[in-house]
């Protein structure tokens, strides 16, 4: 977007080293100009992926440092990437308010969550794969239907059955709704798809019941699916924001969407409490980079997961 | 259970349902059940007091469709207002973050290029961030005294004010090259009203606020669809693009003429997933906007919420999130009819034909 000379530079040393790797490797091709080519494409390669990286990383950058801004320094100079002068300020003010009780609340939230998932999704996924019994067709074109009623509509029905249970605001709300999702049936059930039937038939003939088998032999060998749909399961629990609004309005049940959501749409425009918003949103986002940095390749397998379906 | 010793050892009747019924409870009493229970509310008139079932709520007929859609009034005002929005969202954040996202796709799968895994792990960070988080960083980028306003300052821009700002991006346009003048719109634009807006606000365009939203948006979902491009590219063979090589096609040519055909029904997936999502927005406005400035970020998500849960019209919040339920199952069954197996659309027309010719030679 901007500042394009110090990136020009920088976007140059970093091409220096591969530039004569390639030319000496690309010899079978048929001539210098496609090496001299090839050279200036890298350098505007090189060029373009460092201003996208800043674009993409800069926002981060941000957060971290005007977490530890006072008011007036963030208002008056938000490009400071050295806070001036470094506070807690803003950190001592967040743990004030019932921030460390949403922080709690939505750590218990997205492993309970998470724990239901994983279960309840292989239990289903793996009937719906493998054992043969009359519906089961039908029950997986009734899941088909499911996925494919957008989260964002559910809002107001789920709200209705909450209140109509008598669950709304209590814990079981935040909770009980979220154990099952259709998306990761079916995600499980095509996994338990790609396993050959054999092992399993094995064990059955050895007298192995239904859910021993499932339990000790088949789930052990699911080990990568498994891991995928954990990641997806407290992910998309830590980040949901709609199911929390909907299933209480007392603030001691909020997660930590949910709260900090609340107070951030208190002022429009300039100027209002940014290194309380920033030190929020980077709690926030901390266990998030971390599972995300130990278990990358299971995210991309996920993503790829989602594709498929579509 | 006795019979499976003589028969299939995996026909299970019990343990089959047995294994399914956690889902089916779970799916059922927070899916399908709500949905009903939805259903009736979107044709009753309860105001959010006591139950919705009996008492005094009672059954209005299509009322709360009708006031949405047919009658003048402030409810269809402001649901068209949503759909206007959503329309110019949509029309701004589907293609830039297709392009954006194959522009990244393509720059990462270069195979000489060093520090691949970094970048691909930078650009598709935010898409596994909380969009809350996310939605409060942008609030202050582009707050009026944040980061974006301080950039455009080194080019002495005056950057507006992002989030107060509701004048739409086409109205400015217009006025920027002398069409028209954004206080006074001509007559022919303001004086005609279709469906309780005039042209003049139809085409408005997206507002300033909208538009950091879309930013937002955009910046955070391209990550995702890059791993969806990235995929397709690796399926790429080689030999076929070392064979345009050799056939002397240089580098543009070859992006043109064989890795966007290879990617096309990639594209297109984009591109769907892309507009269903986008109308589904609901979060960003909630953190960010509230519907405001001047109605500009309502979508009919928000509008929906709002409508039952700030101002007790529930009758006609469960009417809008139907509303929006259709529309989205439309582009749903639309997608699967784009993407459906060419070939297996061919065979089964070939099919039907032969069938036909059977049926008339039959009766011949």
């Amino acid at each position: 977007m901007s500042g394009v000379g110090p990136q020009d530079s920088r976007g140059a040393a970093a091409v220096a080293t591969p530039t004569t790797v390639e030319t000496a490797a690309k010899r079978t091709d048929d001539g210098t100009l496609v090496g001299r080519s090839s050279s200036t494409k890298k350098v505007v390669f090189y060029v373009l992926l460092v201003m996208f990286a800043l674009m993409y990383i800069f926002p981060f950058i941000i957060q971290l440092v005007t977490s530890f801004k006072t008011q007036t320094d963030a208002n008056n100079n938000p490009l400071n990437l050295i806070p001036n002068p470094v506070t807690n300020e803003a950190i001592n003010r967040l743990l004030d308010t019932k921030f460390p009780r949403w922080f709690f609340n939505s750590v218990w939230v997205a492993l309970l969550v998470t724990v239901g998932r994983v279960f309840f999704n292989s239990l289903a996924g793996y009937a719906l794969a493998r054992l043969k019994f009359r519906g089961r067709n039908a029950l997986f074109t009734a899941i088909l239907a499911v996925m494919s009623v957008p989260g964002i509509v559910l809002l107001l029905p789920k709200f209705l059955a909450l209140k109509y249970y008598g669950l709304y605001n209590t814990p079981g709300a935040l909770v009980i709704p979220l154990v099952c999702d259709a998306a990761g049936v079916f995600i499980m059930k095509q996994f338990f798809e790609s396993i050959p039937p054999s092992v399993e038939e094995a064990a059955r003939i050895d007298g192995a019941g239904t859910f021993r088998t499932f339990w000790s032999i088949v789930l052990p060998m699911a080990k990568p699916a498994l891991i995928t749909l954990t990641i997806l399961s407290f992910q998309g629990s830590w980040n949901e924001l709609g199911h929390f609004i909907i299933a209480s309005n007392k603030e001691d049940l909020y997660t930590l969407t949910r709260g900090i959501a609340g107070f951030a749409s208190g002022g429009l425009g300039s100027g209002t409490q940014f290194p309380i918003k920033m030190a929020a949103a980077l709690v926030m986002t901390i266990p998030t980079a971390i599972v995300f940095v130990i278990f990358q390749r299971f995210f991309t397998q996920g993503a790829n997961a989602g594709a498929d379906k579509g | 259970m006795p019979r499976a010793k003589s028969g299939d050892p995996m026909r299970q009747p019990v343990a089959g349902w047995l294994f399914v019924t956690p889902m089916i409870v779970i799916l059922g009493l927070f899916l399908v059940v709500p949905i009903g229970m939805a259903l009736w509310v979107s044709v009753s008139n309860w105001t959010g007091r006591g139950t919705p079932f009996g008492g005094s709520t009672q059954f209005v007929g299509l009322k709360n469709y009708t006031d949405l859609l047919t009658k003048q009034g402030l409810a269809r005002q402001d649901f068209m207002t949503s759909l206007r929005n959503t329309f110019f969202y949509v029309l701004g954040v589907v293609p830039l973050q297709t392009v954006l996202a194959l522009l990244l796709a393509v720059l990462v799968n270069q195979k000489w290029l060093k520090g691949r895994t970094f970048f691909r792990t930078a650009f598709y960070f935010p898409s596994v961030v909380s969009s809350v988080a996310i939605s409060l960083v942008f609030l202050y980028l582009f707050a009026g005294s944040g980061a974006i306003n301080a950039m455009l300052g080194w080019f002495g821009v005056h950057g507006p004010n992002w989030f107060a700002d509701p004048r739409g991006l086409i109205h400015l346009a217009g006025n920027g090259l002398g069409v028209w003048d954004i206080d006074k719109p001509p007559a022919a634009l303001a004086d005609h009203k279709v469906l309780s807006l005039s042209l003049w606000e139809w085409i408005k365009g997206p507002s300033v606020a909208m538009t950091a939203i879309m930013f937002q948006v955009i910046w955070t979902t391209a990550g995702t669809f890059m791993l969806m491009f990235l995929a397709a590219l690796q399926d790429l063979p080689t030999e076929v693009e070392e064979a345009a090589m050799v056939d002397g096609a240089n580098a543009r040519q070859r992006f043109w003429n064989v890795t966007v055909p290879h990617l096309r029904p990639t594209i297109l997936l984009v591109v769907t997933l892309g507009i269903i999502g986008t109308w589904q927005v609901f979060d960003q406005m909630y953190v960010m906007s509230q519907g405001k400035p001047g109605k500009t970020t309502l979508t009919p998500a928000y509008l929906s919420y709002q409508a039952a849960f700030t101002n007790q019209k529930w009758g006609q919040g469960a009417a809008m999130a139907f509303l929006l339920f259709i529309l989205i199952f439309l582009l749903t069954q639309a997608q699967r009819w784009l993407l459906r197996d060419k070939d297996e659309a061919r065979t089964r027309k070939i099919e039907r034909a032969q069938r036909r010719a059977a049926r008339k030679a039959v009766s011949a």
